[in-house]
């Protein structure tokens, strides 16, 4: 391919050898004909450790094309280590184009968050997947959890939620809660918080998870339902604040809690970097944006906004 | 004595719940049970009693879907009328549903029946939860009843099995099983490990319960005096094989086979 004589890298376009991607599309499509169903695939060794995204990098790296934007978030933010590094690693081996406009983006590689922008037809969310199986805490036989699955015996997942409103009063698993994907698999949505389990349900988006470690890839095609495990008594919630993003003044994203300073003083600002400095640039402000501290957060993130060469 | 008709031609009163044809199960060259063939009548507890190592779990572990026989079928009445399956010719996601609902199994060490690390109450609610109700109100009144039923307090539904005695962890096992009201519960030595006094209050409770709920039940014990409180019916096993069938009383008082005649003057009087 042109792009490898470029001389920069030796490597194949977008890392992985073709044979691999072709693998890697197979597992994707089964993913997507069966909404939810963890597709076993040849997990393969990427320059990054296990565990810190080498599912979703494998898929993106799959579905990447010269035209898209690409766009990393890790907990929401567009300039931590992890994303920083996989925007980086796609901007050389797979020269596209990136970007931290949600809007702009056609693949989002994201950890833990979806983005407080609605995601749009066409886009691609791909989600780094530490621990695929909804089931392994409670049965730590696998061929029993696969059989659970192909038999849709999905009891014991609720005795999860039973165990938490008996010894809690309420469900206290407020990250990978567990969805019931197109009435059929129970799937864990990877560690996003519950806040997020919302903006799966029938959403324009194609999303696609990775667990490079556990070898497992699914996926909720566009336009599916996701719905959230409950009791009838015990609706499902999602999170809230007493007090909106301290920079932005958002009150419907999702917010960090900060301390800032060594006498319990702290503050709550967006875990989507990108949304909260939208909103800033519209003129949004919170309580907290003079701030001393305020200033070393919010300014911490403007370096990322210069195009990248 | 064997009914070779099929229990499907049967009407009524007449039809058995559990017919057993034949069934056998090798372990190798060795018999684990072989050609036992019985049936089970709605409401009718039957004991299975023997020696370690005649039979007897092996034959509950073919009757209840465990283990599938190596020949001879499982005939099972899931509901009152409907016809009779063969429990191993159903596809595993039915068999393991019967195995949810229609029966259950009170394991001989509760460890095996249990989730030691859920909630008394989680316990008895997860086949509630199974079968799909998902009002957690209702799951927990109903939790509460069985626990009671069980003389378990109301007040212990929070503690986990560990916390609870041997005894209790058995009822506790009993509640779990018979709270999606079963037609038909396996026991496998279900007072075996415990001491005399808790295992007398067990007996009435089991026998209260299997009286009241009109289920039927098939009890292993090699304990003749817990087979002669609760069975109405007796199959004495050696070697893999039946030697003897009748009536609990009948078998013990005026046992016919060498076997039974020894098993029964081996009983310690006191």
């Amino acid at each position: 391919m042109s792009f490898a004589a470029q001389g920069d890298t030796p490597y194949n376009y977008a890392y992985l050898d073709e044979q691999t991607k072709r693998m890697i599309r197979r597992a994707l499509l089964k993913a997507v004909a069966i909404p939810g169903y963890q597709v076993p695939f040849g997990s393969r060794e990427m320059p990054l450790a296990r565990g810190w995204g080498t599912g979703g990098i494998q898929i993106t790296a799959a579905v990447i094309g010269p035209s898209d934007t690409l766009k990393v978030i890790d907990q929401g933010a567009d300039d931590t280590t992890n994303a920083v590094s996989i925007r980086r690693f796609f901007e050389r081996t797979a020269s596209v184009k990136t970007t931290e406009a949600t809007h702009e983006a056609t693949i989002i590689q994201t950890r833990h968050r979806i983005p407080e922008a609605p995601m749009q037809a066409g886009q691609i969310l791909v989600y780094q997947v530490p621990m695929p199986e909804p089931l392994r805490k409670l049965e730590p036989r696998e061929l029993e959890t696969r059989k659970m699955h192909g038999f849709a015996e999905y009891g014991l997942m609720q005795v999860r939620l039973y165990e938490n409103i008996a010894r809690f009063g309420e469900v206290t698993t407020t990250y990978d809660y567990p969805v019931r994907v197109n009435g059929r698999h129970i799937m864990a949505p990877s560690p996003i918080p519950k806040f997020d389990n919302p903006k799966m349900d029938m959403s324009p988006c194609l999303q696609l998870f990775g667990a490079g470690r556990e070898k497992r890839i699914y996926a909720i095609p566009p336009h599916t339902r996701v719905v959230s495990l409950d009791f009838e008594d015990h609706p499902f919630r999602i999170q809230s604040w007493k007090q909106p993003c301290g920079l932005c003044g958002a009150q419907d994203s999702y917010l960090d809690e900060v301390v800032i300073d060594d006498a319990g003083g702290r503050m709550f600002v967006c875990s989507d970097s990108h949304y909260c400095e939208t909103r800033r640039a519209e003129g949004h402000a919170g309580p907290m944006l003079g701030h001393q501290a305020a200033g070393t957060l919010a300014a911490a993130s403007t370096p990322a906004k210069e195009p990248r060469p | 004595m064997n009914a070779l008709v099929s229990p499907n031609t049967l009407k009524g009163a007449l039809r058995p719940i559990l017919s057993a044809r034949s069934v056998s199960r090798f372990y190798g060259e060795r018999i684990g049970c072989a050609d036992v063939s019985f049936d089970l009548w709605p409401g009718e507890v039957l004991g299975i009693v023997g020696e370690s190592g005649s039979g007897k779990s092996t034959l509950l572990r073919c009757l209840s879907g465990i283990d599938r026989p190596d020949a001879g079928e499982v005939l099972f009445e899931a509901t009152p009328g409907a016809d009779f399956l063969e429990i191993f010719d159903l596809p595993e996601q039915d068999r393991r549903h019967l195995m949810r609902t229609a029966w259950g199994i009170v394991h001989q060490n509760p460890r095996d029946g249990l989730r030691m690390d859920v909630s008394a109450g989680g316990n008895v609610g997860e086949r509630l939860m199974d079968r799909g109700d998902r009002h957690y109100g209702r799951i927990r009144e109903a939790a509460t009843e069985w626990l009671t039923r069980v003389e378990i307090e109301a007040g212990r539904i929070d503690d986990r099995p560990r916390q609870f005695s041997g005894g209790m962890q058995q009822r506790l096992q009993i509640a779990r099983v018979l709270v999606s009201n079963p037609r038909l519960v396996f026991m496998d030595e279900p007072t075996g490990g415990l001491d005399v006094s808790v295992q007398a209050r067990l007996l009435d409770l089991l026998r209260v319960l299997v009286r009241d709920l009109g289920l039927a039940a098939i009890i292993v014990t090699h304990d003749l005096a817990v087979a002669r409180l609760l069975t109405d019916r007796l199959m004495v096993m050696k070697d893999g094989r039946v030697v003897e069938t009748g009536l609990t009383d009948q078998v013990l008082d005026d046992p016919q086979h060498a076997y039974t005649q020894l098993l029964t003057s081996a009983v310690l009087a006191v």
